[in-house]
């Protein structure tokens, strides 16, 4: 179990230091900022041995978490507690910054006290701890009754959700929200692609509502389809495989082992729904097709086309292609038809920039990189040119079907909640070779 | 250079790494833009660029361009720029071909200007870079700016520190010439920096030559004389803190070192300044800085090591010594150190030997108050070099109550400096042995078993002493508790001389062991093993005790204990005690004879211990001078030991060959034996080569003999009467070997039944390589000795002589003959005369095991056969390879006898001291651990402690090891041919060139007591 807890700035110096267990000692504080912040390489490994002790960090923006402990404990559940620790800090006081800290020391020991028990990971669930943690101190409107509904909620079974929640308009949000890594040979083969992908579910139910969340898994889809061998062959198309997956705590898993349906009681407010994985048939939004030309020892001709490939109704955004130029670049001239592009040496890379393009389209860049002759007879490495953009679909191809909602207590149906899908998908690591 | 400024300041505020190589990413492609080439920068940017680009690279980047722009600006002839240019080439210069080149001519051009800062830079990076290819450019052109007569002071001393730079890194480029002696003349200079520069210079360079540099002692004299006469205010720039020139005094004292002393004009000169040193460190002080009176002691410590290195001058040594006294007890702690490891080279002095033990009390002081830790360990090695006769007991005293605070860093060394100045200088050897028992008492810890071997070896070959070490011993086990090694002490001498003082009432026989065996339960497994040994010692000196010893053995923690040796022994000395009668147990269980004299095994550890620079010169002169002492440990001339001995790390008590060896068995005078030493050897065989010569009597291919030097292999194949030997010569070194001749040489005896051929080989040998000779060999006639391989070589400036056995013995022309069981029993009966049959029993060293012999055998498969239990009695078994001996003799008929035989083991003690090999040298069974057995016939069965044993054969390994040794010795086992079945039975064929002589073999294990082979030819 997780022995202590620390949070650094940049330089190494201790922000939040929480020791649950005596066997982590006060020296490890000092051994997590010598041998990992200080490091002379850069410690690229997330679990850092020392001493028989393990630490584990992640690193947001200049902060960096880490959990200690003298025991072999599951490292998935202590990086999983530590990205979820990072969502309440972000709950709490928005971006997890040196200031932010420094500035609530105070609610970060008491969030840290109520979410870790004895190195144990206990209820981090925002929305139910921001009903008794609060950053205005505990107000004394508060009734005993409510403080007992708090008791009980916490320590009851569902402790994601209190009892008696009341809205005028039942309404939910789905968002599906991908990212597509991918890497390609310069001769456009894919070496290796993957979406990794969440369902993230914002609702505003009343009552005690029970949830049942359908989409076009394949398994459940070749299932249903057994009866009906028709709609097999046309829904089979349309389904995807899924590689791995986990849901939020509230989705019964055991529903969901035996009859492979998600059904769920929801907590109130935003919560991660699933994240899931699949590695087949993936759409690629976009196609990089990069040209590159060594005209002697100083010149370096760069072209470099992109093409849209999904519906031309649809548009993608926010999308930047970054070209890497060679170390001993002097001077980069750059001509694009559309977007904006610039060189920029702190970073070795041209960038290029278009704000918006629609599907089945193509675009083009050419450059001229002049380069200074090294007497170094190491060849340049190529590192590969990289992507990042947004697009309204889901690149996996999954389809939300259905979100049922029951409530048998309070009398509103299924028809009467109001409910909104979008999809997003971004880029991961998206890159070519050239 | 502003630009620079910011951008350093820019990086320091980085808030992080990230931001940093941001930064340094946009400067370097600012810098690349500038370089590019189009247009000409002015010296002043390309100088600010260069200096970024430096500061880039001292920061971790690397850096792949700005290498010309940095050559350009040395062509400049600005100061600022050129020195910028030379300390970028400095630091960022590699062996770039076309760049070096352009360097190199930039430098030369330096060199020949008249600008002497200009020259100065050149040589500065020279000496900076260092490199072998700056040596080969400049190294002609440096001495001649050094001897130049129009060369700046400055200069020159750059030149000569930039030569000593060259020289250092590649000595050989550097090339002597008439530069020499002028080099010497610049002790004369007028600017005592040169002279400095020169000194330093000299002093290396005479290390290597000597002989060219020997007129710069006279000068080095005479300018340390004028340094030292001057007055403080006569050197100005040189006088530091009152005190004239220290850093030349002190290099020049050094150059005087590399000589012996000079002839005597000289000598009063020189002899009158280190009076004068010696005189002025009486002086007051001119000043409480402590920078003047660290510069007055590092020129008076350097006197005195020279001083010491002279060791030619009493009065001179006494002073010094006197001088070293007042520091002892001097507030500096630095100054304490420096004078206990100077006083401890000066104890080595004839002269001066004397002088230093006035000051044991101090130093014993030293010992007990001193609160630095490196600072005792001198006062100890100190302690340790003044030690003679007269002063002995009294060091060993003081030396064993600090023991008890030492620091544990130094406990283990302070423990073997007792052992062996208790050793050495033990007039009574009952103080030797109260000495080393409170050793172990205080630390037993640290006392390593070379310091317990050697009590017992001492107390062995001392008649004098036995009793009281006895009665000591049994005294100091008294004690509620005492350390294992003291249980292990008093185990041995107990079990040996415990009846000395079994007279007395209080330390009768049954109480003897009672102590013992209130102690055994605390033990671990070997001192357990070594105490049953004790206990079968006291059934032989204490019939009364016998059933009591008997119960203990007897009982189930014994018989069947876990540990195999603990239960082999046990189950051994138990059958010993009741089947063995007492005139058996009495031969068996004799007292063990007196060790061979030899060196002793501590010193050679506390070398080892040391490294082997700073004690052995200490030791050797110390041990030149008490040699008389006790006939201490002999010096061994260092030459023959690296020739002779093969590791002296794994032979911790020298490997001397055995005293006396048996006589061979019972056969006749007829009847020869294959295995014995042959007579006449040219060279004293190398040591271990006779074990490895045993070991091949059944083995074709192995090592033969290795040393540091030398490895020789050996694979050889045999059919009939012919053979045919490869010799593979390895040299182990890195430098090659010279005159490398190996040589055959067979006696008289042998030269007319064996025909050796061979080939001449080449007679260099490089380092790590091998060459391979080929002999030819032919067997006339039977014969018994073997013939002698005897190698001589030049290896470094030393010669070198190794004589090994080569394994050719009339075995090897021993072929297998299948025999069915009546023709065997036929012609069995048939060489019945007596001096044709040789009949031996012997006893085997291991126990039995007729299923694993089978097994490995292989040849009695199939056949179903009750587990034929061992009986493990020392008496029972097999047999042991290096004794077992094949006789054999032409008879009239054809049919000599064969046989085998073994010598009988006689004593107990089976570990400890004696002449033990490391067991890995007697290992060469595949796959059985400890499966061969002594070379020693003598070997006891004291186990533990001193014994004389090889190694200690493993239980089941021996018979299965007797069985392959049949069979390697080249008679073939026949199946089905003795009626009883345990018996084994073997045939084989002499193939000579003149005869073939037929043998006969059986082995009759006696499962009861006995094992009894007969032979029969």
């Amino acid at each position: 179990m997780i022995g202590g807890l620390f949070i650094y700035n940049h330089k190494g110096e201790v922000l939040i230091s929480r020791v649950y267990r005596d066997d982590i000692g006060r020296n490890a504080v000092d051994a997590f900022r010598v041998n990992v912040i200080h490091a002379r390489q850069q410690v690229r490994s997330p679990v850092t041995n020392i001493a028989r002790t393990s630490f584990f960090h992640v690193k947001r923006s200049n902060i960096w978490l880490a959990a200690v402990t003298k025991q072999n404990v599951n490292a998935a559940m202590v990086f999983e507690f530590l990205y979820k620790m990072c969502d309440v800090m972000a709950a709490y006081f928005g971006k997890i910054s040196e200031e932010n800290i420094k500035n609530n020391f105070v609610l970060i020991y008491e969030l840290l006290d109520e979410i870790l028990d004895f190195g144990y990971p206990q209820n981090s669930e925002t929305g139910a701890l921001k009903t008794f943690i609060t950053q205005q101190g505990i107000k004394s409107q508060h009734t005993k009754e409510e403080q007992s509904q708090i008791t009980s909620q916490v320590t009851g079974q569902i402790g994601w959700r209190r009892e008696g929640i009341k809205y005028r308009r039942n309404e939910l949000f789905l968002d599906v929200l991908e990212s597509v890594n991918l890497l390609m040979s310069p001769q456009g083969q894919v070496l290796s692609a993957h979406v990794s992908g969440r369902v993230v579910m914002k609702s505003y139910l009343s009552g005690m509502p029970e949830c049942k969340f359908g989409m076009n898994d394949k398994i459940v889809i070749e299932k249903q389809g057994k009866g009906t061998a028709d709609e097999t062959s046309k829904s089979g198309k349309q389904s995807i495989a899924i590689d791995d997956c986990t849901f939020h705590q509230c989705v019964r898993l055991s529903k969901f082992d035996s009859e492979r349906s998600i059904s769920f009681i929801p907590p109130d407010g935003e919560f991660e729904l699933m994240r899931y994985r699949t590695t087949k048939d993936i759409i690629l939004p976009f196609r990089v097709i990069p040209l590159v030309r060594e005209v002697g020892r100083t010149k370096l001709e760069v072209k470099v086309v992109i093409k849209s490939n999904f519906k031309p109704s649809l548009l993608a955004q926010k999308i930047e292609v970054r070209i890497p130029t060679p170390l001993n670049t002097s001077g980069v001239q750059v001509i694009c038809m559309k977007g904006k592009a610039k060189y920029k040496a702190s970073e070795n890379a041209i960038v290029w920039k278009i704000k918006r393009m629609a599907g089945m389209k193509e675009s083009q860049i050419s450059a001229e990189i002049e380069l200074l002759p090294t007497n170094d007879k190491k060849k340049w490495a190529r590192p590969p040119i990289s992507m990042n953009f947004e697009v309204p679909f889901a690149p996996s191809g999954l389809k939300v079907r259905y979100l049922k909602v029951f409530e048998p207590k309070l009398n509103y149906s299924d028809h009467d909640v109001i409910k909104w899908v979008r999809y997003i998908g971004r880029s991961g690591i998206y890159e070519t070779r050239c | 250079m502003r630009g620079l400024a910011v951008f350093i300041s820019d990086i320091r505020n980085c808030k992080s790494k990230e931001a940093e190589i941001k930064r340094i990413n946009k400067e370097l492609a600012n810098i690349r833009s500038k370089f590019k080439g189009d247009k000409a920068l002015d010296g002043y940017s390309k100088k600010k660029y260069v200096c970024k680009l430096l500061f880039i690279f001292l920061l971790g980047h690397d850096i792949d361009f700005g290498h010309m722009e940095a050559v350009n600006l040395l062509s400049s002839n600005r100061y600022t720029e050129k020195q910028i240019g030379y300390l970028f080439i400095s630091v960022l210069v590699n062996s770039n071909s076309e760049l070096i080149r352009l360097i190199n001519n930039a430098i030369k051009n330096d060199l020949a200007s008249r600008n002497p800062t200009f020259m100065g830079l050149a040589l500065h990076c020279i000496a900076s870079v260092g490199s072998r290819e700056m040596a080969e450019a400049f190294a002609g052109e440096i001495p001649k700016v050094l001897v130049a007569g129009d060369t700046m002071d400055s200069v020159k001393q750059s030149a000569a520190l930039c030569l000593l730079r060259l020289y250092r890194t590649s000595p050989d480029l550097v090339p002597m010439g008439d530069w020499t002696s002028r080099v010497v003349h610049l002790l004369n200079d007028q600017h005592l920096g040169v002279v400095t520069a020169a000194t330093s210079l000299i002093t290396t360079l005479a290390q290597k030559n000597p002989e060219e540099f020997k007129t710069s002692v006279s000068l080095a004299v005479s300018r340390l004389s004028r340094i030292v006469t001057s007055a403080s205010t006569d050197l100005q720039d040189y006088t530091y803190y009152f005190v004239p020139a220290p850093w030349l005094s002190v290099k020049l004292l050094r150059l005087l070192q590399c000589y012996p002393p000079p002839d005597p004009a000289v000598r009063g000169r020189l002899t009158e300044c280190l009076e004068t040193i010696l005189n002025k460190a009486q002086e007051p002080p001119k000043s409480k800085k402590v920078q003047h009176s660290n510069a007055k002691n590092a020129v008076l410590f350097e006197a005195i090591s020279l001083i010491i290195h002279h060791d030619s001058e009493p009065n001179l040594l006494v002073r010094a010594c006197n001088q070293l006294g007042q520091f002892l007890q001097h507030r500096e702690t630095n100054l304490r150190y420096l004078a206990l490891e100077s006083m401890c080279t000066l104890a080595s002095s004839e002269f001066s030997h004397e002088a230093v033990k006035t000051h044991i009390e101090t130093v014993i002081n030293a010992l007990k108050t001193e609160r630095d830790v490196s600072v005792r360990q001198r006062a100890v090695d100190l302690l340790y070099a003044m030690c003679d006769r007269s002063n002995a007991p009294q060091i060993v005293a003081e030396m064993l109550s600090y023991l008890e605070t030492a620091d544990y860093s130094i406990r283990e060394e302070i423990v073997l400096k007792v052992a062996i100045l208790a050793e050495k200088y033990a007039v009574d050897y009952t103080w030797y042995v109260d000495t080393i028992l409170n050793l172990i008492r205080i630390a037993g810890d640290y006392v390593s078993e070379e310091v317990w071997y050697r009590v017992i070896q001492i107390v062995i070959n001392r008649d004098d002493v036995q009793g009281y070490a006895a009665k000591t011993v049994f005294e100091a086990l008294q004690a509620p508790a005492c350390h294992e090694n003291l249980v292990k002490v008093g185990g041995y001498i107990l079990g040996e001389f415990g009846n000395l003082i079994a007279g007395d009432p209080r330390s009768s026989p049954l109480i003897q062991f009672n102590l013992l065996h209130s102690k055994f339960h605390l033990c671990s497994v070997p001192t357990r093993a070594l105490l049953l040994s004790t206990y079968i010692k006291f059934v032989n000196l204490f019939p009364e005790v016998k059933p009591t010893i008997q119960d203990v053995l007897r009982s189930d923690s014994q018989l069947r204990n876990a540990d195999v040796e603990l239960q082999q022994r046990a189950v051994e000395y138990l059958r010993l005690s009741t089947v063995a009668s007492t005139d058996i147990l009495a031969t068996v269980l004799e007292e063990m004879p007196p060790f061979p004299e030899r060196e002793s095994s501590i010193l050679a550890k506390l070398k080892k211990k040391k490294g082997p620079s700073t004690v052995t010169d200490l030791e050797d002169t110390k041990r030149e001078r008490s040699v008389d002492v006790n006939g201490g440990p002999e010096p061994a001339p260092a030459s023959t030991s690296a020739m002779s001995t093969p590791s002296p790390s794994a032979d911790l008590l020298g490997l001397g060959r055995p005293t006396a060896r048996p006589h061979p068995p019972p056969g006749g005078g007829l009847l020869v034996d294959v295995f014995s030493d042959s007579a006449s050897v040219v060279a004293p065989l190398a040591p271990g080569s006779e074990d490895n010569f045993a070991r091949f009597v059944c083995k074709n291919n192995g090592v033969l003999f290795e040393n540091q030097l030398l490895q020789i292999g050996l694979k050889s194949e045999f059919r009939q009467n012919l053979g045919r030997m490869f010799i593979f010569y390895g040299n182990k070194t890195s430098t090659q070997f010279l005159n490398f001749t190996p040589t055959l040489i067979c006696s008289d005896d042998l030269q007319p039944n064996l025909n050796l051929q061979t080939k001449p080989v080449d007679p260099t040998v490089e380092g790590g390589a091998q060459v391979q000779q080929v002999v030819n060999i032919e067997c006339v006639s039977d014969f018994t000795e073997a013939p002698v391989l005897n190698i001589q070589f030049r290896y470094g400036g030393t010669f070198q002589n190794v004589s090994v056995q080569l394994p050719i013995t009339l075995n090897k022309f021993f072929q297998p003959t299948e025999m069915a069981s009546q023709d065997f029993f036929q012609r069995w009966k048939q060489l019945s005369n007596p001096q044709q049959e040789v009949q031996n029993i012997f006893k085997a060293k291991h126990p039995m095991d007729t299923e694993v012999t089978k097994a490995k055998v292989g040849h009695l498969e199939g056949r179903p056969r009750g587990h034929a239990a061992c009986n493990p009695a020392p008496g029972s078994g097999g047999t042991a390879r290096g004794t077992l001996s094949v006789t054999q003799r032409q008879g009239l008929e054809g049919w000599p006898r064969g046989t085998c035989c073994s010598r009988p083991s006689t004593r107990v003690w089976r570990d400890g001291p004696g002449d033990t090999l490391p067991a890995t040298q007697c290992q060469d069974l595949e796959g059985w651990p400890r499966g061969t057995c002594c070379p020693q016939p003598s070997a006891g069965v004291w186990r533990d402690g001193p014994g004389r044993a090889a190694c200690d054969p493993a239980p089941g390994s021996s018979f299965s090891c007797f069985f392959e040794q049949i069979i390697g010795f080249g008679s073939a086992l026949l199946e089905e041919v003795d009626p009883n079945p345990a018996n084994f039975v073997g045939a084989g064929i002499i193939h000579t060139k003149t005869t073939q002589i037929g043998c006969l073999l059986r082995l009759e294990p006696n499962l009861q007591a006995q094992v009894r082979p007969s032979g029969n030819g």
